[in-house]
């Protein structure tokens, strides 16, 4: 006990602030006000991986490593599509996925939003379109927001994430 | 068993290490089949090539490793009435699902009584085999979704539990079937497949030289592996000796995919065994690995850095020190959380004795790669088939004889503090020299293997080449084919809250699995 105390003060608070995604760069506090004025709650996400290599999840976990920090920003990583506000998918669409992502996608409430991740989840990447592959996510279900790169560093796809949410803060506001 | 393949007078094949071929007929792949299981050689892999427009039909091939070499047995099949050749599985069980794809993506079939769709789920058609080559295969079909049997286990109180191929975490896609009689799990069948993405057949496509490019996405956790596997078949091939730094530097990478890895998995389970702590931390240290790997190599997860003929980027002596500070203060931070994590009784008391894999049913089942290190099975590559630099760069064999959670778990914490080691013996003198070097255009219809142990367990590219620079057929093996199946053997009798722990310790890929 007294080893897993002494780690953890000495590891200390390691959370860096949030990545500024263009022009709309909100501090963490502006973030968090706009996510509980439009949820109430945290924003939920949803990860399918529809055909993935894996190497785009390695990167998605990183997002909530101490680091990144995620849900210290008031986004959380939920267990069922029911729950979730914005699907995160990566991958090209296997045709064996095909179903289950179409599923997925119908078994989340509306409002919600789909950010695809990776140069797979974007356009198939390498794997294109083929027999086995029905290529980016859009071609499938659709989508407001794609985050390129082979993988996308977790910057990145936090950067995706808050790009695809502020238009729908702004139609919240506005309606 | 020596004499045997005297008789037979294998030729010499090339591979980066020892490497052999040998041709047989029908009689004699069961015959060979037979006498290498006797002599408990490891079984490595199966794949099918269509030679129709060769020689009028189909090849069969099989991969085993011998104490010194690595085999490949090549049978060839008429067209006519339909290709088929005798199933090896009850001698070694891994190929039975190996059969299975084989017949999804060719056609060529085995005497074996289950006939069920492995890769081929309703994507296309079921007379439509996307491996031939009269198949076009970017055309794409309608996907008509059609029932999976699975197994059914009858009794009083027996039900079913339904999990995936959508998983509640960031995972990868399977579905898991499970019968139990309250949380006691009786049986559980895995059905893969879903992240097939019909990467022979891309292979097909494209020339020698951006193949490895294709082989690092097979399983991106892997990707050095992997593109190393396929530069040193095509390095095999064409006879290319990479400069001596490329090598060092190569090993370097794999050795970080094997840390980054590891330190991932540690996290997760202690994450799964309900101890948040042990996920932050690791997970903390697995960043601080990732970030340092941008620096060195040019990126945090190693894609594109394994090229043919040697590496992408150069380690500057800026970055060499970068490393060098990482291992110091990785070293002591893995060897605190060790302790905290033996002397956590919560922790131990989940981790111990559950998703027990005894030595002898491992090594009967075929394990590979650190599943079977964990179970008892002195198994590494790079110690018992080492290949350069891994033949003047020798890690420490890690052993545990456990087979449960907390023998992988140790395993892991074992490996990462031998590679650490290794780490820093690679840098304590990597020569001056170039980083890569020109691979020329190999000709037709030459094979290659290349064997490398990924972090996982042996990773294999068999590589045929083609005409104008292409490729032919190129077959990518992920450990997981083997160690798929030894899941649902472990988790029998454990508990369906430790599934996620059994499987997390075992951590296998899907995607290398589906291809």
């Amino acid at each position: 006990m007294w080893n897993t105390l002494s780690r953890m003060l000495h590891t200390g608070l390691l959370t860096e602030p949030l990545p500024a995604p263009g022009e709309a760069a909100p501090a963490l506090e502006t973030l968090q006000r706009e996510l509980l004025g439009i949820l109430g709650r945290a924003l939920c996400i949803r990860h399918v991986d529809a055909g993935s290599c894996n190497g785009c999840e390695l990167e998605i976990q990183a997002l909530n490593n101490p680091y990144y920090n995620l849900e210290g920003a008031g986004i959380k990583f939920v267990a069922s599509p029911r729950h979730a506000d914005l699907l995160l998918v990566t991958g090209p669409v296997s045709v064996n996925m095909e179903e289950a992502l179409k599923r997925t996608y119908d078994a989340v409430p509306d409002p919600k939003l789909v950010v695809a991740v990776g140069n797979c989840g974007a356009c198939g990447g390498i794997f294109g379109t083929s027999y086995a592959s029905c290529g980016g996510v859009v071609n499938i279900i659709p989508v407001n927001f794609t985050v390129t790169g082979c993988p996308p560093s977790p910057t990145a796809i936090l950067c995706g994430i808050l790009q695809a949410i502020r238009p729908a803060s702004a139609t919240t506001k506005a309606s | 068993m020596a004499t045997d393949f005297m008789e037979f007078q294998p030729a010499k094949l090339p591979a980066n290490i020892p490497g052999r071929r040998l041709r047989v007929d029908r009689v004699q792949w069961l015959q060979t089949a037979e006498a290498l299981r006797e002599s408990n050689v490891r079984f490595l892999t199966l794949w099918g090539a269509d030679d129709r427009d060769h020689d009028g039909g189909f090849r069969i091939y099989a991969a085993y490793l011998l104490p010194d070499t690595v085999i490949v047995v090549e049978h060839f099949m008429q067209d006519f009435p339909a290709p088929s050749y005798p199933s090896i599985a009850t001698l070694f069980p891994a190929a039975l699902r190996m059969q299975h794809a084989i017949y999804d993506l060719l056609g060529i079939s085995t005497d074996e009584a289950d006939k069920r769709g492995w890769l081929r789920h309703s994507g296309w058609p079921e007379t439509l085999f996307p491996l031939r080559r009269d198949v076009d295969g970017t055309q794409q079909y309608p996907v008509a979704s059609a029932p999976y049997p699975f197994v059914e286990v009858e009794g009083d109180g027996v039900h079913e539990i339904a999990v995936g191929p959508v998983h509640a975490g960031t995972i990868e896609p399977g579905h898991f079937r499970f019968s139990v009689v309250g949380e006691k799990v009786l049986r559980l069948e895995e059905r893969l497949g879903y992240t097939h993405k019909g990467v022979a057949k891309h292979f097909e496509g494209m020339s020698q030289k951006e193949g490895h490019r294709l082989a690092a996405r097979v399983s991106g956790d892997s990707a050095v592996a992997f593109s190393w596997a396929y530069c040193a078949a095509l390095e095999s091939i064409t006879e290319t000796v990479c400069p001596a730094r490329a090598i060092i530097l190569r090993a370097l990478a794999l050795e970080h995919e094997r840390l980054a890895n590891h330190l991932g998995d540690l996290g997760a389970l202690g994450n799964d065994a309900g101890f948040a702590f042990g996920l932050t931390q690791f997970s903390k240290l697995k960043e601080d690995l990732l970030r340092t790997n941008i620096v060195a190599f040019g990126a945090r997860y190693l894609l594109d850095y394994v090229i043919p003929g040697g590496v992408a980027v150069d380690l500057t002596v800026d970055a060499r020190r970068l490393l060098l500070d990482l291992y110091d203060a990785l070293g002591p931070s893995v060897n605190q959380m060790r302790s905290i994590y033996d002397e956590h009784a919560g922790l131990q008391d989940r981790i111990r004795e559950a998703g027990r894999l005894e030595q002898a049913a491992a090594e009967k089942l075929g394990a590979t790669g650190l599943v079977a290190r964990a179970s008892g099975l002195p198994y590494d590559l790079r110690v018992d088939h080492p290949w350069t630099p891994y033949d003047s760069f020798v890690p420490k064999l890690i052993v545990q004889t456990g087979g449960d959670v907390a023998a992988r778990v140790q395993t892991r914490f074992d490996e990462i503090l031998e590679s650490l080691r290794l780490c820093r013996a690679l840098l304590s003198g990597p020569p001056k020299d170039a980083i890569h070097t020109s691979v020329p255009v190999a000709t037709s219809d030459l094979l290659g293997i290349g064997l490398i142990e990924g972090w996982r367990g042996p990773v294999l590219i068999a590589l045929e080449t083609g005409p104008n620079g292409g490729i032919r057929r190129c077959h990518a093996h992920d450990p997981s084919w083997q160690n798929w199946p030894l899941l649902e053997y472990a988790i029998l009798g454990n508990i369906v809250p430790d599934f996620p722990l059994i499987n997390k310790s075992f951590n296998l890929s899907y995607s290398g699995q589906d291809g």
